[in-house]
């Protein structure tokens, strides 16, 4: 199975992204934000990092990248994509997400690894875990509260689309301590931590995260 | 357009007054320049040769005491470039190289510390990228005054928001460094901050220019006013003058750091160097054009002819004077064949990163740079790239001999097990000895997937090759008290605590770079402990085996007279066979028995207790004793090689209690430990070439035999396991308030 793992101009942790497609036993093919193409791949994943220095708001200039049109149209179409923090924050950019990600409620940048609860088993990216099952990631960003209107923090509850919330203290100030999130179809996950930094417990907290990767790479069903 | 002070114009007004005294330069230095030009330099030249003998570019005082590094280098097969480069290069096997390399920026991060100790670690990163290596991880050591002063309060967080800034953005984990307090930093923190690359071994980049004809490529950053004069102005004399006075004109030459374009520009270069595309690289850092042109041609073929109206600009009202001396950050000088500038060109273009041909590299021994075609500079590039160098006046100080006999001895110490409890506790619940995570929670020590050990842990450890598990450990350790006691004892100490550091992660050190800060070089007080310390620092290089690869002098580091105690920063690498069998501080397997490395005697000059309790600084440090440093890190990296430990941590500030406390709190189990001989000397003496470790339950026997092997001496001192320490007959303490009052102390003081 190829992967595909999109590289925008200050991405950070697309290394770490195709590691972790690479140790969950599929192939990682780079995408290039300025090329129209997503090379035929199954899945893709937006890495973390600091698209184009998160200058203006954080993923809001990476959302118009050539590669971002593409991806738009496939996610519609039941293309698997996960976005890690930044890629997160360009999917909410772009739409494919509901809310936001603004800044964290304590100002500071925080590096913190972090007991999570997956809430929703049913997407591309989490069929490998038992729900209610508590798992160690890390957690970096500054920019990471989790944020919408009431109306729909209300339908995601509802509708069971919070994927992952923070199982202990909020460390950032997100709203209902929502950690990850996926549109109404299950394709398109994105979450502020970060499991491809969890995928072996010599560089990781644990190994965790490695799940996410293997989940879509069996087609876990939704 | 400004009309440009020309050299013709020079030859014809040689009696022209010039602020040389202004640029920092003193009258013997500006005759100087005259008799090597034959006249009056142009105002660009100047500013030129002003910032190139300033004492941060020039080391005009500190060269000759240098020397030693190189002359008593220790032979090693590991180093394949040397001090004079930007960063030495070391060999760490399977065909890899490393380069590592520390450096100050202690002004700029006083006058702004967020952009001070941002463009810090931009800078460093330049250096290492210039030697063709991929940069992989970042180290700060940083210092600041009392950590209850109110300015510590505006300094400290600046300055870790500045790194946490420019170093996440930038992709780098941050996987240790220091973090220490004393009213000696009050008017003048130290920010030093390391950057460590790897390459392949054919993958050595020059900062040479040599070939006629080859085209010199200016590339990233438009150039601003950034730091017009920094490098002159803000290691000077002068700053502790302007500082102390009030005056705030000098001020605004702090840099401003863009982390996003230096990732395009480490991406950039990374490529260029792959296709083959550079002859020769310099980074920008201090005095900007000024010292690229001149150093990179000063290497080559001798000369180079420079169009400084073809330098990108961000302020078009710069002339030529600025234009050389600017700081901008995030810019590279290349030297490139005529015949793949193009292919050179759309590589920059396909990362956004702006290039501009500026000149080309000549064979006529002159640095001629013009400005719309008037020429505005013509010098041999050597004479401003070599600089002056000083003898400057050295003198024992008398108050070292009265500091001496201030025995920490005589100071009233805690009797009984509730008083050495509170001792403890007091210890673990100061700045300098607290819970870091307030200030390395702010960043990221996980980006590339490569960091196998981080803070709080001895020394970073990073991952190099996935498949063979080699990989590369980095300490930095510093302690401004053992050196003001004695500079040259106390940087034999510093080295030794960061080579037992490299040790404790299971690792052999293999090679040195170190950040001298300290006070003017002009008062022969300092200059006596800086050759101390520089004679300390390459005796014990040599006892060690490891040389000294590069590294960075900051004087005038003062508040008016009063200097900082000499702070050599030393940073030690060392090379990891295997990072899957590294060794933590944490005690995480509960009954596993603890054996206390090396000899402790009853020394506590310059000790962490003495300063907490007394706030007393006097008597002796430690005696250091690197033979037995040497036995210790052989037996540590033999022992984790197979695989008999399971916690390792070096003793140093507070001795085995605070020790102790570490492993516990990061391994979240607790110890029962017996102490032999006076408890509060076992608990809280400094005596060096020590370590603490926890033995893999049934490798006790052939621990002890490969102990007695490298002729380490060691003692079972207890167990791990329970959640509580304990020292019986004396105290015990849960985890739990251990950990309560080790992570309050941060919060507590910055929010």
């Amino acid at each position: 199975m190829r992967i595909g793992v999109i590289t925008f101009p200050g991405s950070l942790d697309d290394r770490d992204a195709a590691r972790a497609v690479r140790l969950a036993g599929a192939e990682p093919v780079s995408l290039w934000h300025a090329d129209r193409d997503l090379r035929g791949v199954a899945a893709v994943i937006l890495p973390g990092g600091f698209s184009y220095g998160d200058y203006l708001r954080c993923g809001a200039i990476a959302r118009f990248a050539p590669v971002m049109s593409e991806l738009v149209l496939a996610a519609r179409a039941g293309l698997p994509v996960l976005g890690i923090c930044n890629g997160f924050q360009i999917l909410c950019e772009a739409h494919l997400l509901p809310g936001a990600l603004t800044r964290n409620a304590g100002l500071r940048f925080v590096t913190r690894d972090l007991r999570l609860r997956v809430e929703n088993t049913q997407t591309a990216w989490t069929g490998a875990y038992s729900g209610g099952e508590e798992i160690v990631v890390p957690l970096k960003s500054g920019e990471g509260a989790y944020a919408a209107d009431p109306g729909t923090l209300a339908e995601l509850e509802a509708s069971g689309r919070i994927v992952i919330r923070y199982a202990d203290a909020n460390p950032n100030g997100s709203a209902d301590g929502i950690a990850g999130v996926c549109n109404a179809e299950g394709n398109v996950v994105g979450l502020m931590p970060h499991p491809e930094h969890a995928v072996d417990p010599l560089t990781g907290p644990s190994a965790d995260g490695l799940r996410f990767f293997t989940s879509v790479v069996a087609g876990v069903p939704r | 357009m400004t009309r440009p002070d020309t050299v013709a114009r020079a030859a014809a007004t040689p009696l022209v007054p010039q602020p040389f005294a202004e640029l920092g330069l003193s009258a013997a230095e500006y005759q100087t320049i005259t008799g090597t030009l034959d006249r009056r330099p142009t105002g660009t030249e100047l500013a030129l040769y002003s910032v190139m003998w300033s004492e941060h570019c020039s080391y005009k005082s500190s060269k000759v005491h240098l020397r030693q590094f190189a002359e008593q280098a220790p032979a090693s097969a590991a180093l394949l470039a040397g001090i004079g480069h930007n960063a030495g290069v070391v060999d760490i096997g399977q065909g890899y190289a490393v380069t590592f390399k520390i450096e100050s920026h202690n002004h700029p991060s006083y006058v702004e510390p967020h952009q001070g100790a941002a463009t810090g670690v931009g800078g460093i990163v330049r250096d290492i990228l210039a030697m063709g290596a991929r940069p992989v991880a970042v180290m700060d050591a940083l210092r600041f005054g009392p950590a209850s002063a109110p300015d510590t309060g505006r300094v400290l967080p600046g300055v870790v928001s500045g790194i946490s800034f420019y170093g996440n953005c930038l992709g780098l984990p941050n996987i240790g460094g220091e973090l220490d307090f004393d009213a000696c930093y009050a008017g003048n923190p130290l920010v030093n901050a390391l950057c460590v690359g790897v390459m392949r071994h054919g993958d050595l980049q020059v900062a040479t220019a040599s070939g006629p004809g080859n085209q010199v490529i200016l590339f990233g950053s438009a150039t601003g006013p950034d730091g017009v004069g920094g490098a002159s102005v803000l290691a000077s004399a002068a700053f502790g003058g302007a500082a102390a006075s009030g005056e705030s004109a000098k001020r605004p030459s702090v840099q401003v750091g863009d982390p996003f374009l230096e990732k395009l520009l480490v991406e950039c270069c990374l490529e260029l160097f792959a296709g083959g595309l550079v002859v020769g690289i310099q980074d920008l850092g201090a005095a900007g054009v000024a010292c690229a042109t001149t150093e990179l041609a000063a290497a080559g073929t001798g000369g180079m002819r420079i169009r400084l109206d073809a330098v990108p600009l961000r302020d078009p009202s710069l002339g030529p004077p600025e234009i050389v001396m600017s700081e901008s950050q995030e810019r590279m000088m290349a030297v490139v064949e005529p015949g793949r500038v193009d292919e050179f060109l759309a590589v920059c273009a396909r990362w956004d990163v702006r290039a501009a041909v500026i000149g080309e590299v000549t064979d006529t021994g002159r640095l001629v740079m013009t400005w719309h075609g008037q020429t505005v500079v013509d010098i041999p590039p050597g004479s401003a790239a070599d600089g002056p160098v000083y003898h400057r006046p050295l003198a024992r100080p008398a108050a070292q001999d009265t500091l001496a006999a201030d025995d920490p001895l005589a100071l009233p110490r805690p009797v009984g097990g509730s008083a050495l409890r509170a001792d403890l506790l007091a210890l673990i619940g100061s700045p300098g000895l607290a819970d870091k995570s307030w200030v390395t929670d702010q960043y990221d020590r996980y980006v590339r997937g490569d960091t196998v050990l981080a803070m709080p842990e001895d020394g970073g450890l990073v991952r190099v090759d996935e498949a063979t598990g080699l990989g590369i450990a980095l300490a930095t350790d510093g302690n401004s008290r053992y050196c003001r006691l004695d500079p040259y004892r106390g940087t034999q100490l510093v080295l030794s605590e960061a080579y037992r550091n490299v040790a404790a992660t299971g690792a052999r050190p293999l090679a040195v770079t170190n950040c001298l800060n300290f006070g003017s070089p002009e008062d022969p007080a300092v200059m006596w402990q800086f050759a101390e310390a520089v004679r300390g620092l390459a005796d014990g290089c040599a006892a060690l085996g490891v040389p000294v690869t590069g590294g960075n002098v900051s004087f005038y580091n003062q508040t008016g007279t009063a200097a900082i105690h000499p702070t050599p920063v030393i940073g030690v690498l060392g090379v990891h066979d295997d990072v899957r069998r590294r060794l933590s501080i944490g005690f995480g397997v509960p009954d596993a028995p603890l054996v206390l490395l090396g000899r402790t005697e009853a020394e506590l000059g310059g000790s962490a207790w003495a300063h907490v309790r007394h706030g007393h600084l006097g008597g002796r440090p430690p005696v250091p004793d690197l033979a037995a440093e040497q036995r210790l890190a052989g037996l540590l990296a033999a022992a984790a090689a197979a695989g008999l430990l399971s916690a390792a941590h070096d003793l140093s500030d507070g001795g085995l209690a605070v020790a102790l406390v570490e492993s516990c709190l990061r391994g979240g189990t607790g110890c029962r430990v017996r102490l032999p001989g006076d408890t509060f000397t076992a608990l809280f003496s400094e005596s060096a070439a020590r370590a603490v470790v926890a033995v893999r339950p049934g490798a006790e026997s052939a621990f002890a035999e490969l102990g007695v092997a490298h002729g380490v001496p060691g003692e079972t001192i207890g167990r791990t396991g329970g959640d509580d320490l304990v020292v019986e007959g004396w105290f015990m303490i849960p985890l739990t308030e251990l950990s309560a009052v080790h992570a309050a102390a941060l919060p507590a003081l910055f929010g």
